[in-house]
Formats: structure tokens, C-alpha cells, sequence
């Protein structure tokens, strides 16, 4: 059972977290992105300094948010009844391979429904001068206990 | 690049299949950081009632993109990107899920350069997405 009384909660700032051009290539491989994609030529003919990040590489860092959620007793988050609802990111400028970055979680809504709970967490995600590169709103939906 | 002025409602911009095996898994697992046993491993799929071993979700989310960003040819173009999970994708041990990207232009803002790409994502005949919407910039 989550507790309600989280919504507003933010969690700590995680470490920094530098960008590798060879993470990008994995994580793009992954998610079976072209070639072309993950061409530093490509990338820096389309006035880029490096690789480009596939639009969904920002849930390494939410995942970083979520294990602090996870792991805090006041929270009640039971990760093994957590089903994934929606994911959005938003951004104000790509990642790009070589950007030190740093997130930090809220607990933007917390609400119930029908014996589930639905959770609204916001990543937010800065670089190295503190300026927002993006946010990653998710949306869980936990199971109740009859459920 | 594509121009946002060669550009109509109801256009299909890229459509590509995909097939996914427990290889894809568990490579996207690694990738991803996210090692729920669920994306490889029936008992444990089995074990919190589910019809077998699934997609990650975020993985459907992320292969779904990749034929919009082949289009724009910058991944660097995309302004934002939202789903909804709707149904699981099924993975067999043995063998191959098929899923199915069409991605089409429902909106477009002229003035911002800006164009809303909504995809359908299909597998086994169902959309496991909805509200699959993604905004470019061109």
C-alpha cells in the first residue's frame, strides 16, 4: 500500500552520471535503433559535438530515482506489484555522449483507484551547469493487495 | 531532414517491423539496467501470474521510436516523446514476437516548425500502446 502522504516528496540529487558513446551505442543496439543513428559522422554533420542519445535513454537515470523510492520505508512501494501505466520525456535539448548529468525524483501525485494506486513521478534531469536537459514523468500503477 | 511543408495530416512518415526474442530481452535488460526477472525467466513470470515472459515495456517504448528518428535522421529532433502501456507483449523461449510500427503525422504547427507523430505499435493484432504521441521538431 503506498503512502499517500509522499506526494511532494523529492529525493535526493543521485551522483553524476557521464554520457558514454559506447553506452548510447549499447542501449541504441538494445532498442534496435539504425546504424546511422549511432554514427559520429551523422551526429556531428547534423551539428552535434557527439552521439545523439536514443529519446528514451533518460529511464537509466529515472531508474536511479525510483530504486531511492523503493528503498524508503515511509514510501510502502511494493515493486513487485508495480505494472509500468505510461512514460513520457520531455526535453529541452538532446543528451548528448559526453554530458556529466544528474537527476533528481519527485512524488508528483499519488492517487488511488479502484484498490490500485497510481503513482506520478517526475526525473528531473540536469547538467553540469545545473540547467534542465529533460524530465521523465512516469506513471506506475500498483496493484492492491486483493488485487 | 524532412520539410515540415512537404507535409500532410494523415501522411504514414515510417513503418517498419520488428522481431523480439529472449535474446532481445535480456540484451535490452542489460542495456537498460532493468533486471526483473519477469523479462526472462517463466517461473518467475509465471510465479506473479502472468501469461509468460514479457517485453519490457520500455523496450516496445524505445524500438517504437527508432523508425521516426531514422526518418528525421537526428534523434536530436525529437521535442517529446509520451506512451501509455496498454497490453503486454508475450515473448515465447522458442521462437518470435512480432510487432509492427506505423508512425503518422496528425498534427502540424507551421509557425513552430513542429509536427505531432503519433505511432501504432502492434502485436498479434492488438495496439500495446496508446497514446503513443511524439512531437518533432523540423
Amino acid at each position: 500500500m503506498v503512502n499517500p502522504n509522499i506526494q511532494g516528496k523529492r529525493y535526493p540529487r543521485s551522483a553524476s552520471y557521464l554520457v558514454g558513446r559506447e553506452k548510447i551505442r549499447e542501449f541504441a543496439r538494445a532498442t534496435f535503433a539504425s546504424e546511422e543513428s549511432i554514427d559520429l559522422t551523422v551526429a556531428k554533420a547534423a551539428g552535434h559535438k557527439d552521439l545523439v542519445a536514443p529519446p528514451t535513454f533518460p529511464i537509466v537515470l529515472q531508474e536511479f530515482g525510483l530504486k531511492l523510492v523503493i528503498a524508503d520505508p515511509e514510501a510502502g512501494l511494493d515493486f513487485a506489484r508495480v505494472v509500468h501505466g505510461e512514460q513520457k520525456f520531455v526535453f529541452q535539448r538532446p543528451i548528448i555522449a559526453g554530458d556529466l548529468l544528474t537527476s533528481e525524483l519527485s512524488v508528483a501525485s499519488v492517487k488511488s483507484l479502484g484498490g490500485n494506486h497510481m503513482v506520478v513521478f517526475d526525473t528531473e534531469i540536469f547538467d553540469e551547469s545545473q540547467t534542465l536537459v529533460c524530465t521523465a514523468i512516469s506513471t506506475l500503477v500498483v496493484r492492491g493487495e486483493d488485487a | 531532414m524532412p520539410e515540415i511543408t512537404e507535409l500532410a495530416i494523415g501522411d504514414i512518415v515510417a513503418e517498419k517491423n520488428f522481431h523480439l526474442d529472449r535474446d532481445s530481452l535480456v540484451r535490452y535488460a542489460g542495456a537498460s539496467g532493468d533486471f526483473n526477472p519477469i523479462h526472462y525467466r517463466d517461473d518467475a513470470a509465471a510465479g506473479v501470474g502472468l501469461p509468460g515472459v514479457l517485453a519490457h515495456g520500455m523496450l516496445t517504448m524505445g524500438l517504437s521510436i527508432g523508425p521516426v528518428v531514422s526518418w528525421l535522421g537526428d534523434a536530436g529532433k525529437i521535442l517529446d516523446y509520451g506512451v501509455r502501456f496498454t497490453k503486454p507483449v508475450v515473448v515465447p523461449a522458442n521462437g518470435q514476437a512480432l510487432i509492427t510500427v506505423i508512425a503518422k503525422v496528425v498534427e502540424l504547427d507551421l509557425d513552430a516548425k513542429k509536427a505531432r507523430i503519433d505511432l501504432q505499435t502492434s502485436f498479434d493484432g492488438n495496439n500495446v500502446l496508446g497514446k503513443a504521441q511524439v512531437w518533432v521538431q523540423l
